[in-house]
Formats: structure tokens, sequence, C-alpha cells
């Protein structure tokens, strides 16, 4: 069961729910930057949340299934074709063998995930598949895809049911909170940070009102905010200590990072905020040069919203994994 | 603000701590024992036995210089009564379980060697750090390799360790402008600490020399050469030494 990279694409990764239990070795947990898209792409085709996906960013590949395989893209709309037709997001589709899967002009999101029923197979390096490309290991050798490679995909399980797997799809709009899963549109949610107390009056309120541009120099590892300068009170040593995806770092010039699926495990910036987990994907697929606004919310609110959210997964997955 | 009042410990040698929230997935133990190196010592103390406990909507342990990160899973925490939010019950969860620590000097720490080629195109500083210092490059070298000293944390990259503290005459700030590329082994000195670059990094510290050994190896049943709590010795190598040496030990370019 193979699949031929005829082309890469700008950056197609293999990435999972992350390298959990290093952290305390300096090694980062990486991961999908769209977990909602992840879970939803394996849930439509059967797998396990665990399973690993291909993270397509901007620009996809060019795939040539050489056996039959039953896939779900979800995420980004970056204009899939299977063999010339159009594929939509969250839809389940059998490709028969000898198609080629392209992609073309991407119309809304940043990242589109790819899954495999039957998963990738791909091998752990410290227990998870997900490629760390500052440190050449993890997915595919360590690195995005090229043309020539060959991807192996788990044992191909055939299903009748299908036809309620692509039920399941049609159903997905309504799988979760409203107050979840808000418009791309609508501000980015976020907690006040450790250091909050810290930053002046000022910085509190402008860090809601203000808009900030998403800067050219984001990356996996950090989103890098360009707009009104955060300022302390006064300047004040942060002692290094364990960050998280989604922490708002502030370093001296004012100007935020968020800290992404590559970030380091470690930080030692003031932190304004953190993006609740609910609305990182939202911003992971955010392009650089677009511009967001920010809205505090309580810790006790995002705790609930990240509850809902895991309800609804674990309905639909159920239900998937039930399907098959 | 502290998600509890500062908690102290049963043991009289016990020092309080404070929990604050980092995000909804991460909780920080913050220790509160004044001085630096106690305080990384009893957070180390802190990681083990929270550890020890291998609970199961905890993810990742991560002791810092005086702090220890909880990384959990909200929804996987078991709830004492409904409406109580995931952060509520893993505090009660916590202050209970931290008052229970007990110092770990039982067991001596594993002491490590590190070879270091200092100077030279291996360690461009050591000249603006001895003038900075007020000292010779070879009391630098003296200070830097005679003393026995903590892996203090690792972070920032993987197998990255803060070693400290060292005499107060090596305390150097950092570089005023970051390199964007430190060589894979560079021993970095700032501040009565050092750094040692297990990638090709990007980096503010001065840079004194550079060991042959691999820090980091994915591949390695032990990926990190050193562990937080581990004690460091650095041994001065030649530069002749520094070559043959690398092709058996192998930094991770």
């Amino acid at each position: 069961m193979s699949i031929e990279v005829i082309k890469p694409g700008a950056l197609s990764i293999f990435q999972d729910l992350g390298r959990a239990g290093y952290q305390h070795l300096g090694i980062p947990v990486n991961g999908v930057m769209d977990e909602r898209a992840h879970r939803l792409a394996n849930a439509l085709v059967g797998n396990l949340p665990s399973n690993a996906t291909l993270e397509i960013t901007l620009m996809g590949p060019v795939l040539k299934f050489h056996e039959e395989a039953v896939i779900a893209i979800s995420g980004a709309d970056l204009g899939a074709r299977l063999d010339g037709q159009s594929l939509a997001p969250d839809q389940v589709a059998v490709v028969a063998a000898g198609s080629e899967l392209s992609f073309g002009k991407r119309s809304s999101g940043l990242r589109a995930y790819l899954a495999v029923r039957g998963g990738f197979a791909v091998n752990a390096v410290m227990g998870s598949a997900c490629t760390y490309t500052r440190g050449n290991y993890g997915g595919h050798a360590g690195r995005p895809l090229k043309k020539g490679d060959v991807l192996g995909t788990g044992p191909y399980v055939q299903s009748s049911k299908l036809a309620r797997l692509a039920q399941v799809a049609r159903s997905l709009s309504t799988a979760f909170d409203d107050e979840v899963v808000l418009p791309s549109d609508a501000p980015i949610r976020v907690i006040p940070g450790r250091e909050w107390r810290y930053f002046s009056s000022c910085a509190r309120q402008v860090l809601e009102s203000a808009p900030y541009r998403i800067s050219p120099q984001s990356d996996r590892m950090g989103y890098r905010l360009e707009g009104e300068r955060l300022e302390l009170t006064e300047p004040r040593e942060v002692i290094s200590e364990a960050v998280d995806f989604g922490s708002i770092q502030v370093p001296a010039n004012g100007q935020p990072i968020i800290l992404m699926a590559d970030r380091q495990t470690t930080g030692g910036y003031p932190k304004i905020g953190h993006v609740c987990a609910v609305d990182l994907p939202r911003l992971a697929q955010k392009m650089p040069g677009e511009t967001i606004r920010l809205k505090v919310v309580d810790l006790g609110t995002a705790q609930r919203l990240m509850l809902s959210q895991e309800r609804s997964f674990a309905a639909l997955e159920q239900h998937c994994q039930a399907s098959t | 603000m502290p998600l509890n009042r500062a908690a102290t410990g049963v043991s009289p040698d016990a020092s309080g701590w404070t929990l604050h929230a980092s995000g909804e997935r991460l909780l920080i133990v913050e220790l509160q024992t004044r001085d630096r190196v106690a305080a990384n010592r009893r957070a180390r103390d802190f990681a083990a036995r929270i550890r020890s406990e291998s609970l199961p909507y905890v993810t990742d342990i991560v002791p810092a210089m005086t702090t220890v990160g909880i990384h959990y899973v909200p929804n996987r925490v078991p709830l004492a009564e409904q409406g109580q939010a995931p952060y509520e019950a893993i505090v009660n969860v916590l202050n209970r379980l931290l008052k229970t620590v007990t110092a770990s000097q039982s067991n001596a720490p594993r002491v490590v060697e590190i070879p270091v080629c200092y100077g030279g195109e291996h360690g461009p500083d050591l000249e603006d750090v001895a003038r900075a210092c007020g000292l010779s490059m070879a009391e630098v070298i003296g200070l830097h390799s005679g003393a026995l000293v903590d892996v203090m944390m690792l972070g920032f990259a993987p197998g990255h360790p803060y070693i400290g503290m060292f005499d107060e005459q090596l305390s150097p700030a950092r570089r005023a402008t970051p390199r964007t590329a430190v060589a894979a082994g560079s021993i970095g000195l700032a501040n009565r600490q050092t750094v040692i670059y297990p990638l090709t990094l990007p980096g503010g510290w001065n840079l004194i020399g550079r060991t042959p050994l691999a820090l980091f190896d994915p591949a390695r049943k032990a990926p990190c050469l050193v562990n937080a709590g581990d004690q460091v010795r650095f041994a001065p190598i030649t530069a002749a030494q520094f070559d043959t040496l690398s092709q058996t030990a192998g930094v991770l370019r």
C-alpha cells in the first residue's frame, strides 16, 4: 500500500497530537497546528485521533495512490482535486488505484490535514510520528516530503459503511457548540497570562482594542505579531519556566509572540496572555499578513469551552469508529 | 494571583509554594525559597514527587529554575463535584501531594565529566569574557572547570542544559546582539551559568569553548547526555583532542 510523492508542495509534514512526556528534557511537543481539523479528518475515515495526518501548508503536494484508499481532508481549502475533480474539505472520498490527488488555488485557511483510512505508516520517534524539522527527526526522515518519496499506509480495511461516514461528514457543521467554534474573523480569545499584572493598564487595554498583524516571520514555532507596543510597568526579570501552545510572550520590543506547535519547552519572557485552546485552530489557519484582534476571557470559561469541544469530539469519534 | 494560598509543607525543612495557571492546560508550582540553588533543587524534588504519582491526566512535568510546570489534560481530570473546574480539582490534588515531598538527598547525584576545548575558534568570546570579569583567560578556564556544578534544568531545545551556579567572578552579561547560528557543542557563559548548545541554534550567550560530545541524539536510548539534577565537571582538552574525540563521540550537527 503506497503513495508516491510526485510534487512535495510548500511544506508537507507528518504530524500527530504531539510528542508528550519529554518536555523535561527540553524536547518540544510539536504536533498539529490545527487539532480540530486533524481530528476531523481522522474521524471521517474511521481512524483514531492519535493517527498521524499529513499537514499541508498553503501549496499542496501532488500524490499518486498506487492502491485504492479512503481519504478525507479537513482544515484549509487548498483547492484539492482527485484526478481533476474538485474535492471539498470534510468529505470522505474513495481513491481508485492509480489516481492522483493534487492541490490548486487556496480559497480559505492555511493548513489542510490529509487522513488516510488505516493511517500512514510512520516510524515513531520517542513515541510520536510528528516531524520536528529544526531537530531533523520524526515524521518522514525528519523532514518535509520531497519528490520521489514513497509513503506507506496501514492495512487498508474495507468498509461497507462508508455511506455512514459520509453522512457524519454532512452533519459536521452542527457537531460543535456555537461558542466553541467561532467564525474565522471573530476575535481570538485569550486568558490573562502569568505576568498579566506586571503589564501597564494601558497595555492590558491595548491588547483587547488594537489590531495586530501576523508578521511574515511567523511559522510553526511562533506567530510574531506587529502592532502597538505592550509595555511592562517596570523592567522585570522573568526566570525561565515551562510555556505552552498559545502562551503570548512579550520581549523587550513590546511586540507579542504567540508560541505555536513547534515552540520551545521553556521561556523567559513575560507572558501577557495565553490563547484559548479552542481558538488555536482558528489562529493556526491565519496567514502571515492577516490582522487579528484579541479578547480576554477567564480561565473557567476557557476550560468550559475546552470540555465542550472534547465532548463533541468524543461523540463524533465514537460514532465514526463504530461505523467501521 | 496564585490559585491557592501560599501552602507550607509539613516537614520542618520544607519551603512554601504557590500554584498558578499558565493557560488552561498548564499549572506552575512556584517555590518560595530565596536562594536560587536551593529553590532549584526543591523544584526537582517536587517534580519527582508528582511524577511518582503517575497521574493519568498529567502529560509532562517540567522542573525549571525555581518552578515546576505541570501540563495536564483538563477533560481527564476527575472532578470532585458538579460544576467544579478542572483546574480547581488539580490544585486540590497538588496541594495535598506537595505536603508529602521529602528532600531527595539520599541518592548521590550522577557526575558527568564534559571535555571542553576552551578559547580559540571553539570559544571566540573567551577573551572578551576574561576582560569583562577582570580575570585572565587561564583564570576563567580554572574557575569554570574547577567547579562541580548542578544541571539546573533542561529547556529551550532538546537536551539543552542550564548549569550553575559558578563562582561570582564569572558573571559576564549576555552579548548585546545574539548570534544567529551557534555551533552544536558550544559552551555559553553568562551570569554564573552555562548552557551547552545541542544543535546549531541562535544564541546570545558568550561562547568560551566547545565540547565534542553529542548533547542530544534522538536515536540514543537516553537521548540526552545530561539530565536535570546531574552534576557536571568540565575538563579542559586541546584542539587536537577535540578533533580526535569528535570523530568518535560525534556532535550532532
